[in-house]
């Protein structure tokens, strides 16, 4: 049986090499084979002979690990890395298409910013930056989808709409709703392009699971690129500085919008087609914050609780809390990204839900004071805002936490939190389409 | 007899959970069983149980455990839940319409059948 042995150590290293076939997985294939190999054994076949067969049985592995792909396409990240025959890899990794993309958005921001005189003269621009840089996402999505017509079409509208809107309405000097907008309208974009990203296909599920996937890693390489840009920066001022030909400030007006800009589709590219190595990174930051924001939640939750909560309070403080609970939902997302849906529920299930619990508890103390006190003070277009951005997170919260104490439990599979979170997206969206379309004519525009 | 690969993938999510309705069982058995089941006419590349085992356990139809028996080696082991009967029980019902439908037209054109039985 020797000879066979090795043979099914190679016919495993063999398997092991497909990127979707984990090695439990192997371990269960080679189960198989193994149980063939003894049956046919029995029926009399020579020891390779019956290897043979058993692994002719076994079928075709690129098929096989094409559809283990398929199954498993939270391990690979993305549909792209299957290169099969009904999935071509686009060529090159497209980093031309990219750069052209990055060079449009830079060059749009600066043509928009001297248009508009910044930074002399402020008025609009600033609530309209988004709008110069993320059509140009949304086009590199379309692009490398491959959209047909109605798609493209559908793409662009609401980027039309949205610009529409957001210039025509009649802001007063400083008003809050402006703000208020400019800060919301990225997300909405956002949204926008989750439309291209998905190839117009938004009510699949997984899609938009890879969506919120993208969205995670994104942010994690803007943080790095915005990272080195800023060293790379304040580097060329220290240095140009002192021979009088430029000024800090002027590198800062001309490179930051640009670079800025530039990086949002450089990052959006580098998820796309350098995957493993957010890969290695989502799960790691994961372990590390998942326990450390346990604590101090719990924490802090017995804090409040022992201390008086009665006039503790101001105004910004919801704002404060708003800010803490997206931080703990992007730790579920990242938890949940990097999880394998598979396994049984563990130590950093258990911390997560103690992070989640935390937050809504202090969450519901302080809604509770502001609540009750807001009908004294009336509503400001500010105190709107923090207070239903607080309700959509709590409720995801509080769904997420139910379902993560059922899981625990093994009522319920993993793949129901995936659920009802790609559920829930369309909350986000329409909450700040609510607050870029609806918020400033009800506040007549203050 | 050579059965259509497409009809081969519609049933096997039914026959799976069919088979696994009977008590747990794993890959390989499930296999034997549906060999058994269909008088060898119903064939299965082998190694393509496991992805769709894979996404039964995703969507919460089937749990999974590794365990080894008494006599034999380590395998992994997969369960019906509660909510693979309801799915079960649905594909049932779809497959016994779609069989009935078939049935009543093929009995209504009885010279199709009589041609196709002498061929």
């Amino acid at each position: 049986m020797d000879g066979v042995e090795s043979q099914i150590a190679e016919w495993r290293a063999y398997v092991a090499k497909a990127p979707a076939v984990n090695g439990r997985d192997v371990d269960e294939l080679e189960a198989h084979l193994r149980d063939q190999i003894v049956e046919l054994d029995a029926a009399g076949l020579a020891a390779d002979e019956a290897f043979l067969v058993a692994v002719k049985r076994m079928g075709d592995l690129n098929t096989l690990s094409r559809e283990f792909a398929r199954e498993h396409s939270g391990r690979l990240w993305k549909q792209l890395v299957l290169s099969g025959e009904d999935e071509p890899a686009p060529p090159s990794g497209g980093w031309v298409e990219a750069l052209v993309f990055a060079l449009a958005a830079a060059v749009a921001i600066q043509v928009a910013r001297l248009a508009a005189q910044f930074p002399e003269e402020e008025a609009g621009w600033l609530r309209n930056i988004s709008l110069f840089v993320l059509p140009f996402l949304a086009g590199y999505f379309a692009r490398r989808r491959q959209l047909d017509t109605r798609r493209w079409v559908l793409t662009i509208a609401p980027f039309v709409l949205v610009a529409v809107v957001v210039n025509l309405y009649p802001y007063r000097a400083g008003s809050a709703t402006e703000l208020l907008v400019a800060l919301h309208l990225p997300v909405v974009l956002w949204f926008a392009v989750a439309y291209p990203y998905m190839g117009g296909t938004i009510r699949s599920r997984d899609r938009r699971m890879d969506f919120v996937r993208f969205t995670g890693e994104w942010f994690i390489y803007y943080v790095l690129i915005a990272l080195g840009g800023g060293v790379l920066m304040a580097l060329t001022g220290a240095i140009l500085e002192p021979t009088g030909a430029v000024s800090v400030e002027r590198i800062v007006e001309w490179v930051l919008p640009s670079g800025a800009a530039g990086a949002v589709i450089v990052a959006a590219w580098l998820v796309e087609s350098k995957q493993r190595v957010v890969e290695n990174m989502a799960p790691v930051l994961t372990m590390l914050f998942t326990p450390l924001f346990a604590v101090m939640l719990a924490g802090a939750a017995v804090v409040y609780a022992l201390t008086d909560l009665g006039g503790a309070f101001d105004r910004e403080l919801l704002g404060v809390f708003d800010v803490l609970l997206v931080v703990v939902l992007g730790l579920v997302l990242y938890g949940m990204s990097a999880r394998d849906p598979s396994m049984s529920p563990g130590w950093m299930d258990r911390f997560q839900l103690v992070a989640v619990v935390g937050a809504l508890v202090l969450d519901a103390m302080v809604l509770g004071a502001m609540v009750a006190r807001i009908g004294q003070l009336g509503f400001t277009p500010n105190r709107t805002v923090a207070l239903g951005l607080n309700l959509v997170l709590l409720v995801n919260l509080a769904g997420a936490a139910w379902l993560a104490v059922r899981f625990l439990r093994g009522r319920v599979a993993f793949h129901r939190l995936e659920r009802w979170q790609t559920s829930y997206l369309p909350v986000f969206a329409l909450w700040a389409a609510t607050v870029v379309a609806a918020l400033p004519p009800l506040f007549a525009f203050n | 007899m050579h059965i259509d690969k497409d009809l081969v993938a519609a049933s096997s999510t039914p026959l799976v959970l069919s088979i696994l309705a009977e008590g747990e069982s794993y890959g390989y058995a499930i296999l034997k069983r549906v060999r058994e089941l269909s008088d060898g006419e119903l064939h299965w590349t082998d190694g393509m149980l496991y992805p769709l085992l894979h996404r039964l356990s995703r969507l919460g139809y089937v749990t999974t455990e590794w365990r080894t028996p008494p006599e034999g080696r380590r395998r992994r082991y997969y369960a019906i839940t509660d909510d693979g009967r309801a799915a079960l029980a649905e594909q049932q019902r779809q497959w016994v319409t779609v069989a009935r439908a078939l049935g009543d037209v093929w009995r209504g054109s009885g010279g199709l059948l009589t041609a196709l039985g002498e061929a």
